[in-house]
C-alpha cells in the first residue's frame, strides 16, 4: 500500500513561558522557568503549591466575532486549545473561514483534527452554590441535588468538560469538516493524537490535520489528584525555579501546570504544491503499554516506553545514532524518570551515552495532555534553529540515570529528533522527526 | 496487499445482559433494560429512570480480583466484557505464558472509553465544607482539609478515561498499540474504526476494540438533564425510549462494556480462530455546525456514510442492514433519517433500519461497539433487530424501521452509524465473511 509521507507546516502553542511558539522558545533558550506558587486558587493546605500557569490572555482576541457567544462554553482546556490553533493555522499559511472567510484556501472535507486532551474537572466554585443547596444536615442529598440543586446549574454545564469539546470548538470555528478525534491517554495523549493524525494522512483519508493536545491542569481537583498520587514535589514550595527537577539526584515529584499545543500535519505533496513552508517529517511513530501492578507509576524497567521508542525507530527506519535529539517524558518523579531512562538506554544501546537528551519539564511544568505536543514544538525549533538549549535543575545526574543530558547549550545539526511519553495506568508513545531536506 | 480484518471475539456488559447470547435473546425478545434508578436516590430528578448494568459480579472475570479492586464501575464492566471477548478468540488471559499464537507486541486496545464515575461522598463533601455562602467565595483550605482527608488517591486516579485500558493490558498482556478515545457517543465506533486501520497499516495482528461507560451518578444525570437530552416519561420508563416515534422526548442514559476482538485475517487463519463478520469500511468527519446541535441537513453523518461506503468499496445498494444511532430523541432521529435518504436515494425505504437503543439505552462512550456486535449476531442469524416501542409513527419519518418485531431475513452487510454530541460523525461496516 502506498502511503503519503506527512509533514508539519505550522506550530502553535501556549505555555507557562509564553503565548507563542516564539515567546516559548525564547524562555526555553534564556533557561527561564515557567513555574510559580499558583494564582488561579489558594493553594493553602496543598502539599504542592507550584504550578505551570500561562500568562494571562484575552480569549476574545482569538475567537472570530460570530463565535465569541460559544466563549461560554468554553472550559480553561478549551481556551488554550483554540488559542494555540489559531497560532498554528496562521503560522502554515492555511486560511480557514476562521481566519478569513473571503479568502478561504482549505477544502473543509480535507481537514482533519485529532487532539489529546484531558479528563476536565469542573469549575468547583461554579458548582458550589448549587451543591450547597443541596445539603440536608450538612450532608449532600441527592434528593436535593435533583430538583433545587439542578436549576441552579446552567443549562449547558456539560458540554464545557467533554474532552471532545476541544476539537468541536475548533472544528465549528475553522469549519474543518474531516474526522476529529479526541485521544484521551493522559500524558501521552498529544504523542498519540499526533501518530493517529498523521496516520490519517498518511493513508489518504484527509490532506491535512491538525494535531497536538491541550490541559489546563491549574485546578483544584486535579491538583489534589496529583498529591494524593504523590506525583508533586511538596519540598520546593518556596524555590519554584527549581522545584521540577528531571533525572536529578534531588528529584522530588513533579509540578504541574497547563498548556496547548497544536501542529499542522500535511502530506507532502500538498505543502509543495501549495508552496508552504516544511519544518520537519513525521517518520516514525510507535506504540506500546506499561504493565505495571503499581498503576500509578511507569514500570521500574521503563520496558513498555523502550518497545514504543525502538517501534518509532524501526517506522522511520533509522538507527540510533542518528538521532540528535531526545526530548524524554521526564517528570521529575525519581521512579519514573529512572524506569524512562532504562527504557532509553535499551533502546539506544550504546548511543545512548551520547545523544543529546533534553526534558524540558523543569521549565514548562507537565502539562498533562498538552505536554506532548509542546515537547514536539520544541523539537522543530531546536531542529529549525540548530540549538538545543540547556536543560535545567538536573545539576547531578541520579544513580541509574546515564542519559548525556544537556548541560550547556549546544549548536548543532539535528537530522533526527524523538520525543516519547507515557502514563499512569499504561500508554507509551515515541514520535520520530525528520529535519527538512 | 492490505490486511483484511475480521471479527473473531465479542463480549458485553450491558443493561440487558452481561454475556452475548443473553443479550441476544433479550433483544429478539424485545425485552427492555430500562427502569427506575436504583444507583442513588434519583427520585426528584426530572427523570428518575435509567438503564443500569445490575447484578453484576466482575470478580468471577479474573483470578486475581485483589488487582482491580480500585477499579470504577466502568473498569469493573470491561474487565467482563474482555475477558469473554477474549476466550471467544482463544485470547489468553492472566498468564506469563500464552500458547494463543499472539505476539504480545502486536496485540493492541484502542477503547473509546469514559471517565469513571466521581466518589461522590469526598467531592461534595469537601465542597460544602469549602464553600463560604456568605461571601459567595470557597476557602480552599477548609476544602483541601476534607479533600485530602476524604479522597482516595487510586479511586482518583480511577477517573482517568485511559485507567479502562490498563485493566484490558495487565490480564492480556498487550504490549501492541494502545489508544483511548472519548468522542461522546461516537467513541467506541471510532475505536474500532481505527483499530481496523491499524491492523491494515500492519500496526498491529489484533486489537482488543470497543468502548466502556457510565454516567449513571448524580453529576452526569443533572448534566444530562439540564441540557434537556433525556426522556422525561417518568410514568413509563420502559417505553420511554422509542427511536423514530412521534411522541420520542429524548434519550435513556445507560451504562456498560462492549468489546469486540479485530484481528488480520492472516492472524486469525494461522491461529484457526472463528471468524464472526469482516470489518470493511469506516468513515469519519464532523459537522463542523454546533457544540449543541446537529448539523440540520446532516451534512457530517452524510459525509461519514460516504465516507464508509467508499472505504469498503460498495454501494449503499449493498447495505442490507442499519443499526442506527437511533437516540430516541427529537433532533437526531430525524436529521439521520434524512442522511440516510441522502446517501441511500430510492434505496432508503428498502433498506431497514432500527435502533436497539430502544432496548438498552443509550450507552454513551460504549454504544457503538455494543451495537456493532448486534450487527454481527444478525449477519450471523440472519435476524435483523427490531426498534421497539414504535407504536405512534412521526409521518416525517418514513423509512423501514423494522418496528417491534424482529425480521427473519438475508443480512450479509451491515452498517453501524454513531453520531457524538459536539458533532462527531463514525460509521463502520461489517460484511459476512467469506
Amino acid at each position: 500500500m502506498s502511503s503519503a509521507r506527512v509533514v508539519i507546516t505550522g506550530l502553535g502553542a501556549i505555555t507557562p513561558l509564553g503565548l507563542t511558539v516564539t515567546d516559548m522558545w525564547a524562555g526555553l533558550c534564556a533557561g527561564d522557568c515557567g513555574i510559580g506558587t499558583i494564582t488561579a486558587f489558594d493553594p493553602v493546605g496543598f502539599s504542592c503549591k507550584l504550578a505551570g500557569q500561562v500568562p494571562d490572555y484575552k480569549i476574545q482576541k482569538y475567537v472570530p466575532r460570530a463565535h465569541r457567544k460559544a466563549i461560554k462554553l468554553m472550559s480553561r482546556d478549551i481556551e488554550l486549545a483554540v488559542i494555540a490553533a489559531n497560532e498554528a493555522l496562521v503560522h502554515s499559511g492555511l486560511v480557514t473561514k476562521g481566519i478569513d472567510p473571503e479568502n478561504v484556501n482549505i477544502n473543509p472535507e480535507r481537514v482533519a483534527i485529532n487532539l489529546g486532551a484531558g479528563f476536565i474537572s469542573c469549575d468547583l466554585v461554579e458548582l458550589a452554590p448549587a451543591v450547597a443547596a443541596s445539603a440536608t444536615d450538612g450532608k449532600f442529598d441527592t434528593r436535593k441535588w435533583g430538583k433545587d440543586g439542578l436549576e441552579l446549574v446552567t443549562p449547558l454545564w456539560l458540554l464545557k468538560y467533554l474532552p471532545n469539546m476541544l476539537a468541536c470548538h475548533i472544528g465549528i470555528i475553522h469549519d474543518i469538516q474531516g474526522p476529529s478525534n479526541s485521544i484521551t491517554c493522559a500524558e501521552a495523549s498529544a504523542h498519540l493524537a499526533i501518530a493517529e493524525a498523521a496516520q490519517i494522512i498518511a493513508r489518504g483519508d484527509t490532506d491535512i490535520a491538525l494535531a497536538g493536545g491541550a490541559e489546563a491542569k491549574v485546578n483544584p481537583m486535579i491538583m489534589i489528584r496529583q498529591c494524593l498520587l504523590k506525583r508533586v514535589t511538596s519540598e520546593n514550595n518556596d524555590e519554584p525555579a527549581s522545584a521540577c527537577r528531571p533525572f536529578d539526584a534531588d528529584a522530588k515529584g513533579s509540578v504541574f501546570g497547563e498548556a496547548a499545543g497544536i501542529v499542522i500535519l500535511e502530506n507532502l505533496e500538498n505543502a509543495q504544491r501549495r508552496g508552504a513552508k516544511i519544518y520537519a517529517e513525521v517518520v516514525g511513530l510507535g506504540q506500546s503499554n506499561n504493565i505495571n501492578p503499581a498503576y500509578e507509576h511507569l514500570e521500574p524497567d521503563g520496558y513498555g516506553l523502550q518497545i514504543a521508542i525502538e517501534k518509532a525507530m524501526a517506522d522511520a527506519q533509522i538507527e540510533p545514532e542518528d538521532l540528535g535529539l531526545v526530548i524524554p517524558h521526564g517528570t521529575g518523579i525519581a521512579a519514573d524518570d529512572l524506569a524512562e531512562a532504562k527504557a532509553i538506554q535499551a533502546a539506544l544501546g550504546d548511543a545512548a551515552a551520547k545523544t543529546a537528551v533534553w526534558p524540558t519539564k523543569s521549565m514548562l511544568s507537565n502539562t498533562g495532555a498538552a505536554s506532548g505536543a509542546i515537547d514536539l514544538v520544541a523539537a522543530v525549533c531546536a531542529m529549525a534553529d540548530g540549538r538545543i538549549p540547556a536543560a535545567k535543575n538536573c545539576d547531578r545526574k541520579a544513580d541509574g540515570c546515564n542519559l548525556n543530558i544537556v548541560k550547556q547549550p549546544q549548536e548543532t545539526d539535528i537530522r533526527y529528533a524523538l520525543c516519547c511519553s507515557y502514563t499512569y495506568g499504561g500508554q507509551t508513545a515515541a514520535v520520530v522527526l525528520k529535519g527538512p531536506d | 496487499m492490505t490486511e483484511r480484518v475480521v471479527i473473531t471475539g465479542m463480549g458485553i456488559v450491558c443493561p440487558l445482559g452481561h454475556d452475548v447470547e443473553t443479550l441476544w435473546q433479550a433483544i429478539l425478545a424485545g425485552k427492555s433494560g430500562v427502569a427506575k434508578t436504583t444507583i442513588f436516590d434519583a427520585s426528584t430528578f426530572p427523570t428518575v429512570f435509567d438503564a443500569e448494568v445490575k447484578d453484576y459480579d466482575f470478580t468471577k472475570y479474573t483470578k486475581n480480583p485483589q488487582l482491580h479492586e480500585h477499579g470504577s464501575r466502568g473498569s469493573e464492566f470491561v474487565i467482563g466484557a474482555a475477558v469473554q471477548a477474549c476466550r471467544q478468540a482463544w485470547i489468553d488471559v492472566e498468564t506469563a505464558e500464552p500458547t494463543d499464537r499472539i505476539d504480545r507486541n502486536r496485540l493492541g486496545i484502542y477503547l473509546g472509553a469514559g471517565e469513571g464515575s466521581v466518589d461522590n461522598d469526598a467531592f461534595f463533601a469537601a465542597i460544602l465544607e469549602g464553600w463560604d455562602a456568605d461571601k459567595n467565595e470557597m476557602d480552599w483550605g477548609r476544602w483541601a482539609k476534607v479533600a485530602f482527608g476524604r479522597m482516595d488517591a487510586m479511586r482518583e486516579l480511577e477517573q482517568e478515561p485511559n485507567m479502562r485500558a490498563a485493566h484490558i493490558a495487565r490480564l492480556t498482556g498487550a504490549r501492541g498499540p494502545t489508544r483511548s478515545c472519548l468522542t461522546a457517543c461516537a467513541a467506541s465506533t471510532q475505536a474500532i474504526g481505527e483499530a481496523m486501520m491499524m491492523i491494515r497499516r500492519g500496526d498491529a495482528d489484533v486489537i482488543i476494540a470497543g468502548g466502556v461507560h457510565s454516567m449513571i451518578h448524580p453529576l452526569g444525570l443533572m448534566g444530562f438533564n439540564r441540557l434537556t437530552a433525556l426522556s422525561t416519561r417518568n410514568d413509563s420508563p420502559q417505553t420511554a425510549s422509542r427511536p423514530f416515534s412521534a411522541t420520542r422526548d429524548g434519550f435513556i442514559l445507560g451504562e456498560g462494556a462492549a468489546i469486540l476482538i479485530i484481528e488480520s485475517l492472516s492472524s486469525a487463519k494461522k491461529r484457526g480462530v472463528e471468524i464472526l463478520a469482516e470489518v470493511i469500511g469506516y468513515g469519519s468527519s464532523s459537522d463542523a455546525f454546533r457544540v449543541t446541535d446537529m448539523h440540520e441537513q446532516g451534512r457530517g453523518a452524510i459525509q461519514a456514510i460516504t465516507a464508509a461506503l467508499a472505504d469498503a468499496g460498495i454501494s449503499y445498494k449493498n447495505v442490507d442492514y442499519i443499526n442506527a444511532h437511533g437516540t430516541s430523541t427529537m433532533e437526531n432521529d430525524s436529521i439521520e433519517t434524512k442522511a440516510i435518504k441522502a446517501v441511500f436515494k430510492a434505496e432508503a425505504k428498502n433498506t431497514p433500519v432500527s435502533s436497539v437503543k430502544s432496548m438498552f439505552g443509550h450507552l454513551i462512550g460504549a454504544a457503538g461497539a455494543a451495537e456493532l456486535i448486534t450487527c454481527v449476531l444478525a449477519i450471523r442469524d440472519n435476524i435483523v433487530p427490531p426498534t421497539m416501542n414504535l407504536i405512534d409513527r412521526d409521518p416525517e419519518l418514513d423509512l423501514d424501521y423494522v418496528p417491534n418485531e424482529p425480521r427473519k431475513m438475508p443480512v450479509n452487510v451491515a452498517m453501524n452509524e454513531s453520531f457524538g454530541f459536539g458533532g462527531q460523525n463514525n460509521v463502520v461496516i461489517i460484511k459476512r465473511f467469506s
